[in-house]
């Protein structure tokens, strides 16, 4: 079978995108605000201020000229991310992880001068990562120590976890481990593997690469039913708490785990994607309609919200992550 | 949260009926055609004056039709060298004039006009004079003994008539058949012709009645003369008699040329004049018809065809926009194809409908591929993404114009109709896909391509279909249907047609588990 019947999605609970952004993002995601979350610089200010945990913003570059004397600063830094603040699905990011004589290494390994980190920086304030290719400024942030516990699991990139966030409520969850297909990059379109967690516990539900099922890496072939993330409720208050941070209804938060400092608030999306759907094998829309129903005002608190979602929307854990979650509507 | 769509589903509607019911108004009013190519009949009547001109002075002046029943005059013009020529109108009489301060011999004047037949609005168009007052009967002496001829004659008929029309058939009846009736046949020996004679003895039985001249229509006919016939009135409106057959009313194939006031032709300064008629049937697009007929009309402000050419080639283009418009909505939001630029594929099909399809198709993959060829050694060279992106318009432009030299000299004269690409947009077209590469690989940059191309093919399959040309142009207030139609689209929040195979492992997987569970 190659194609899925419209009846059996609805069944299935499934969001589309056009009702994604008719209904949610189109209702709850108040336009002015989304310049908190399209321009990274905002998001990382803003989240310095409400004293969410973050990278620490190391420099900004704006203007070209000043490309000529980024490498004083580049050097007090052992590893650092440049980004683009206003780019998006990941584009015009460059992760140094180490220094190697004059040169720069690359998260996957490869060496590049500073030349190279320059012709970046410049294109990128030129608009080449900005949607509509409007000027953007770069951002120089410091680096994620991963943690140990995703060894073997990322290959040449860091695993980030997406939680998507319903009016304050966490509601879905997955983990993107890059491969060797994906290029080091957590995009599931490009190969990564997308990893299902449970909204409860944060243990692994299901998992996917190209929209199939998969039980082991395939690159390093660890077995991906064995991953639970620790410090799996802050992790959840963490996301819960760009509600109020950013005032937007249906946002998607992008969270690493670093080594010693615990969850991270990498960024924001303001329309997240729907490949969630198929790495936790699940619909987003019951869990959605579900908290469109609830009273306002219900739970004041980021924690509260947490409680209450850890309660209303466990799942049960399969033994095969290739298989997904067992249906409660089968 | 629930806003009314009352609201909405009201603008919408009402936006389908008002560009529907504008549309069929200018149908009706204008007589603009829903289909394009229809033709409608039109004759072409050329009156052809002959004379020979005594060497002085000359003045020729004919009697032009005007409002002829059943038919509309489209263009009129007289061919006449070495004459000076006008149209005077005088209480609703038209007539034509010709003057000359010298003329000899043999002179031929030709009148030439374009009559559509069939019009349908029958009602009589009598000049205003008409209208206001009533005709009245002439008065008529006639000298013993037609005198009492013709009274004669008017009594038998008045006694089997109660009407003028009866009276009249009464009349024409007893004129066709000369030998059984005396008093006829010596009326007809005097007054010279039967109209005549029964316009006289109308008149003279106090029915207003006057000689009209009348030209039977038939293709391809030359040398025809104008048919004497008789309107008699009847206290309402002027009907129309055949004197020969006593046939009543107008007969489609009959148009009135010269009705009542002056004579059909006046010549000063010529002997021996005579008017003939040639004509043809011709066929003439209605759409071109309509629109040189309506042109004061107030339906016509709503057309674009009264603009300049030059502005209407381009509004043919402009209102052709929002059916690509509704296709590429079409596309990505029931469908979910992906496009690079999401309304790039509207403007590379309008650049397909100057190339044609398959010329435009190659020409752009060639300068597309040839271009992301260039674009990648540019990458090494550093530049600044604006600088880099005007070095590809430049380069761009110097593609295309090798193209259409190579073209020319290879004998397709398609290679120039290339220019007609938006050099901007493909440049930034080739700046993106190249990036995608990149970054996502080639297999995006054929999906998004691909989806680009195939959108732009079908918008241009579909703006090149006369019929959506044809109403796009003629009818821009259809568009507002269109319009409501993209409104409805974007309620649309259903799945798209690639969700249903996106999530298809979710079904299969959904099978397997619940397939498991059971066993």
């Amino acid at each position: 079978m190659k194609w899925i019947s419209p009846w059996r999605l609805k069944k299935l609970g499934i969001l589309g995108m056009n009702a994604r952004n008719r209904e949610f993002i189109g209702r709850y995601n108040t336009r002015s605000r989304y310049p908190l979350v399209d321009d990274k610089l905002k998001t990382k200010l803003l989240t310095e201020e409400f004293g969410l945990a973050t990278p620490a913003l190391r420099f900004v570059v704006s203007e070209q000229h000043a490309i000529s004397h980024i490498e004083k600063q580049l050097h007090e830094l052992d590893g650092f991310a440049v980004k683009p603040a206003k780019g998006s699905g990941g584009k015009g990011i460059l992760v140094i992880t180490g220094r190697n004589g004059g040169k720069f290494v690359k998260a996957s390994g490869a060496e590049i001068d500073i030349e190279e980190i320059r012709r970046h920086m410049s294109n990128t304030l030129a608009g080449l990562y900005s949607l509509g290719g409007k000027p953007d400024v770069v951002i120089v942030e410091d680096l994620i120590e991963f943690d140990d516990i995703f060894e073997g699991y990322s290959y040449e990139g860091v695993p980030d976890i997406r939680v998507v966030v319903f009016k304050g409520y966490p509601v879905m969850a997955m983990l993107r481990l890059a491969t060797h297909a994906s290029d080091g990059k957590a995009n599931l379109h490009q190969g990564a593997v997308g990893v299902g967690l449970d909204i409860a516990t944060g243990r692994c539900l299901k998992a996917v690469q190209f929209g199939l099922g998969v039980s082991l890496h395939p690159d390093t072939k660890k077995p991906l039913n064995e991953i639970k993330v620790p410090d799996w409720r802050s992790m959840l208050v963490l996301a819960s708490r760009c509600y109020e941070m950013t005032g937007l209804g249906y946002i998607g938060t992008d969270i690493v785990l670093d080594k010693s400092r615990g969850p991270q608030l990498l960024e924001l999306n303001a329309r997240p994607g729907l490949a969630i759907q198929v790495a936790n094998g699940l619909g987003l829309l019951p869990r959605l309609r579900h908290i469109e129903s609830l009273k306002a005002g219900l739970h004041k608190t980021p924690e509260a919200r947490v409680d209450y979602v850890i309660k209303a929307f466990a799942e049960a854990i399969p033994e095969d992550p290739a298989a997904g979650p067992a249906q409660k509507i089968a | 949260m629930t806003q009314s769509r009352v609201p909405f589903y009201l603008i919408v509607v009402s936006l389908v009926v008002a560009g529907l019911a504008t549309a069929w108004a200018r149908h009706v009013e204008m007589e603009l055609p829903f289909w394009p190519g229809e033709q409608r009949p039109v004759w072409l009547v050329e009156a052809r004056v002959d004379f020979q001109a005594t060497g002085g002075e000359v003045l020729v002046s004919l009697d032009l039709p005007d409002n002829p029943p059943d038919f509309r005059l489209h263009t009129e013009h007289a061919t006449s060298p070495g004459y000076g020529f006008s149209i005077i109108e005088e209480g609703g009489d038209r007539r034509g004039e010709w003057s000359k301060r010298e003329a000899r011999g043999p002179q031929t004047l030709y009148y030439k006009a374009q009559l559509i037949g069939g019009v349908s609005e029958v009602g009589p168009q009598p000049s205003p004079d008409d209208e206001q007052q009533a005709p009245k009967p002439r008065s008529l002496y006639w000298e013993e003994p037609q005198d009492t001829a013709a009274n004669q004659l008017l009594s038998q008929a008045l006694e089997t008539s109660s009407t003028p029309e009866s009276l009249t058939r009464e009349l024409i009846k007893r004129l066709n058949n000369p030998t059984g009736d005396q008093n006829a046949s010596l009326l007809i020996e005097e007054v010279g012709s039967r109209s005549l004679l029964l316009e006289r003895l109308l008149n003279q039985a106090d029915i207003p009645a006057r000689q009209v001249m009348g030209l039977f229509l038939e293709d391809a006919r030359r040398r025809q003369t104008l048919t004497p016939m008789v309107e008699a009135y009847n206290g309402e409106e002027w009907v129309l008699f055949n004197p020969q057959t006593g046939e009543q009313g107008v007969p489609e194939n009959l148009v009135l040329w010269h009705r009542g006031g002056a004579s059909l032709l006046d010549v000063t300064g010529g002997r021996n004049s005579g008017v003939s008629f040639s004509m043809i049937r011709q066929t003439v697009p209605a759409e071109e018809l309509a629109v040189a007929q309506f042109s004061d009309s107030a339906f016509a402000l709503l057309g674009v065809q009264q603009l300049p050419i030059e502005e209407q080639s381009m509004f043919k283009m402009l209102f052709l926009l929002p059916l690509g418009a509704l296709v590429v909505v079409f596309m990505r939001i029931i469908v979910g194809l992906k496009t690079s630029g999401t309304f790039m594929p509207v403007l590379i099909s309008l650049a397909f409908l100057q190339t044609s399809l398959l010329p435009g198709l190659i020409s752009f993959v060639v300068v597309v591929s040839l271009g992301l060829m260039l674009r990648s050694y540019l990458s090494h060279l550093n530049l600044l993404l604006v600088a880099r992106i005007a070095t590809l318009v430049v380069l761009v432009i110097f593609l295309i114009s090798m193209l259409s030299l190579l073209g020319y000299q290879l004998g397709f004269s398609t290679g120039m109709t290339i220019t007609f690409f938006p050099m901007i947009i493909i440049a930034w077209t080739i700046e993106r896909m190249s990036i995608l590469w990149e970054e996502e690989g080639a297999h995006e940059v054929v999906i998004q391509g691909g989806g680009s191309l195939l959108v732009a093919v079908m918008a241009y399959l579909l703006m090149q279909l006369p019929l959506a040309n044809h109403l796009s142009f003629n009818f821009p207030e259809l568009n507002l249907v269109i319009l409501a139609l993209i409104m409805l689209m974007g309620q649309y929040t259903g799945y798209k047609l690639s969700e249903l195979r996106r999530f298809r492992a979710m079904a299969l997987e959904q099978e397997a588990a619940a397939g498991s569970d059971k066993s």
